[in-house]
C-alpha cells in the first residue's frame, strides 16, 4: 500500500513540473502541450489507441513468451554442452555489438509489414537477457551442493533437474522481468520502422501531423502498459515461484 | 544400500602444485568405529576428506586409499559438513531424500518417516530450512546421511556452528544414530575427538601421529575426567608440534 502512495507520488510530481514548465516557458503546443490537453486527446482518440495498443499488446506477449522459452533452451543448452558453450557463447556476445536498431529495416523488408516482424524484434531484444540471466544462474551453482551430489551418485541430468535449474530460478526470474521491460520497446521499434498498426505508429503517424498530444497520450498509454505488464509478471513469478525466491 | 562397513587405509604423501602438504600420511580409519583427525585450521583436514570421498581437490596423492573389502569406495560414502547443505527451496521431507532423486532410485516412504521420527523432526518435516533453527537444520542434514545408509561416514566439523546445549544433544544423537559405520571424524576440538573415538591422529604437515583414544564405551560425557586427561595431553602434543 505504501509503494503505491509512493508511486502516485512521483507521478504526480512530475505533472506538477510539466505544469510548471508550460506555465513558464510557454512553449506552443505542438512543442509541449498541457497534461490537460493530453487527457482530452486520451479520452477523444480513446477507441483509436485502444486499436492500436491492442496490436502493440500482442506482439508484445507473442515476442516475451517465444523470447523466454528460446533464451532458456540456449541457456540449457550452453550449460548442457561444453562445445555449445565455446562456440555459441561467444556468437551470442558478439551479437549484442550489433544494435537492434539497425536490423529493424532488414526485419521488415525480410518478414512484411505485418505483426511477424515486429514479434521478431521483440524476440531479438529480449533474447540475450534471458539466455544470459538464466544461464549465470545455472553456472553459478555453489560447488557444495554439486560436491554433495558427487557423493551421493547423482547423474548430470538429475544434478540439472534437482539442483542447477531450481538454483537458477531467481537469476532467470530477473531475466524475464528484464525481458518485460524490454519487449515493448523491441515492438515499438518495429512499428517505428514500418507498420500500419500499433502504438509506435500511432506515435510517428501523430508526430508527423503534429498531433503532439496524441503522441503524448499514446506514449503514456505504452508506458503504463510497460509497467502494468512488468508488474503483472514480477507478481506471477513471485506467487508461482515464491519458494525458490525467497532465498 | 547398506554393505558391512569396511576399514579403510590411506597411505602416501599429498602434493599440492609446488610443495608437499602431508608427507608419509598413513591413515586407518577402522570399521565400525570412529575417527578422529585432529588438526589446526587451515591446515587440510577437510582436503584429506574430500580426498577419501572422491571429491576434486587442488592436491595430488602419491599412494593410495584402499578399503579392507577391496570394493571401491564410491556410492559407498556419505558426507556431513559444518555446512547443513540443505536445499533452500526444499522442504525437510524433501532435503532427506535428495539423494535417491538425484540417482532416480525410488525410496521408502516408511524409512524416510522413521528417520524423520528418529532425529526428532516429525512436526517439521514439511517446514523450510530458513525455518528452522540451527540445531533443526543439522538433524535434517543427519537425517539425509541416514537415509543414504552408506557403510562409510565423513563428519567435517558437523557441530562446529551449533551452540552448546544443542551441541550435547547432535553429539548424541549423531553418534548413536551411526552405529555400525566406519567414520571419520574431523575437528579442531580436541575436547569433541576424547568424548568420540579411540583413534586419533593428529595432523601435521610433516609427521602426523596416531594417538590411542579412550576405551568404550562411547560417547563420554563432557563432564568424564578421563576426557579431561585425554583432551590436555593433546592439546601439549599439537602445543609441542608447534613450537
Amino acid at each position: 500500500m505504501k509503494v503505491f502512495i509512493y508511486i502516485i507520488c512521483a507521478f504526480l510530481s512530475i505533472l506538477f513540473f510539466w505544469e510548471l514548465l508550460i506555465r513558464f516557458a510557454e512553449p506552443p503546443p505542438y512543442i509541449l502541450p498541457t497534461p490537460y490537453s493530453v487527457l482530452i486527446s486520451f479520452k477523444e482518440n480513446f477507441m483509436l489507441i485502444y486499436e492500436h495498443a491492442l496490436v502493440t499488446i500482442i506482439e508484445v506477449l507473442i515476442g516475451l513468451t517465444v523470447g523466454v522459452i528460446l533464451g532458456m533452451i540456449t541457456a540449457l543448452t550452453l550449460e548442457i554442452f561444453v562445445t555449445a558453450r565455446l562456440v555459441f557463447r561467444p556468437l551470442l556476445i558478439f551479437s549484442q555489438s550489433i544494435p537492434v536498431f539497425a536490423i529493424a529495416p532488414l526485419l521488415t523488408l525480410w518478414l512484411g509489414y505485418g505483426i511477424l516482424s515486429k514479434v521478431v524484434m521483440a524476440i531479438l531484444i529480449i533474447y540475450f537477457p534471458v539466455t544470459s540471466a538464466f544461464h549465470d544462474g545455472l553456472s553459478q551453482t555453489p560447488k557444495r551442493y554439486l560436491d554433495l551430489a558427487k557423493t551421493m551418485g547423482g547423474t548430470p541430468w538429475r544434478n540439472l533437474l534437482y539442483l542447477k535449474i531450481p538454483h537458477s530460478i531467481p537469476s532467470l526470474c530477473s531475466g524475464i522481468k528484464l525481458a518485460a521491460v524490454y519487449a515493448p520497446i523491441g515492438a515499438v521499434i518495429g512499428e517505428w520502422v514500418g507498420s500500419s498498426q500499433g502504438l509506435g505508429y500511432l506515435m510517428i503517424l501523430a508526430n508527423g501531423r503534429v498531433k503532439t498530444d496524441l503522441m503524448f497520450a499514446s506514449l503514456l498509454t505504452l508506458g503504463f502498459l510497460s509497467i502494468t505488464l512488468f508488474s503483472l509478471i514480477g507478481y506471477l513469478l513471485q506467487i508461482s515461484l515464491a519458494k525458490y525466491v525467497r532465498t | 544400500m547398506s554393505f558391512a562397513s569396511p576399514s579403510i587405509e590411506l597411505i602416501g604423501s599429498v602434493r599440492s602444485e609446488n610443495e608437499v602438504l602431508f608427507r608419509d600420511l598413513r591413515l586407518v580409519i577402522r570399521a565400525n568405529r570412529w575417527t578422529c583427525l585432529l588438526g589446526s585450521s587451515g591446515i587440510g583436514k577437510s582436503t584429506v576428506l574430500r580426498l577419501i570421498a572422491g571429491l576434486p581437490t587442488h592436491v595430488k596423492l602419491d599412494g593410495s586409499i584402499k578399503s579392507d573389502d577391496r570394493l571401491s569406495l564410491s556410492n559407498r560414502v556419505s558426507y556431513m559438513a559444518q555446512n547443513d547443505l540443505l536445499l533452500p527451496w526444499a522442504s525437510v521431507s524433501d532435503n532427506i531424500t535428495l539423494g535417491s532423486k538425484l540417482r532416480g532410485h525410488k525410496y521408502s516412504s516408511e524409512k524416510k518417516l522413521k528417520i524423520i521420527k528418529k532425529v526428532g523432526l516429525i512436526q517439521h518435516r514439511e517446514k523450510y530450512p530458513f525455518q528452522l533453527s540451527g540445531g533443526q537444520r543439522q538433524r535434517t542434514a543427519l537425517a539425509r546421511t541416514l537415509m543414504e545408509n552408506t557403510p562409510i561416514v565423513l563428519l567435517d566439523e558437523p557441530f562446529g556452528s551449533l551452540d552448546s546445549n544443542t551441541r550435547e544433544e547432535m553429539i548424541d544423537l549423531t553418534f548413536k544414530s551411526l552405529k555400525g559405520k566406519t567414520v571419520l571424524f574431523v575437528t579442531h576440538d580436541p575436547h569433541e575427538a576424547a568424548r568420540l573415538c579411540d583413534s586419533i591422529y593428529i595432523l601435521e604437515h610433516q609427521k602426523t601421529t596416531n594417538n590411542k583414544g579412550l576405551k568404550p564405551p562411547f560417547p563420554k560425557t563432557y563432564s568424564d575426567k578421563s576426557v579431561f586427561d585425554l583432551q590436555y595431553s593433546l592439546l601439549e602434543k599439537i602445543k609441542s608440534k608447534r613450537s
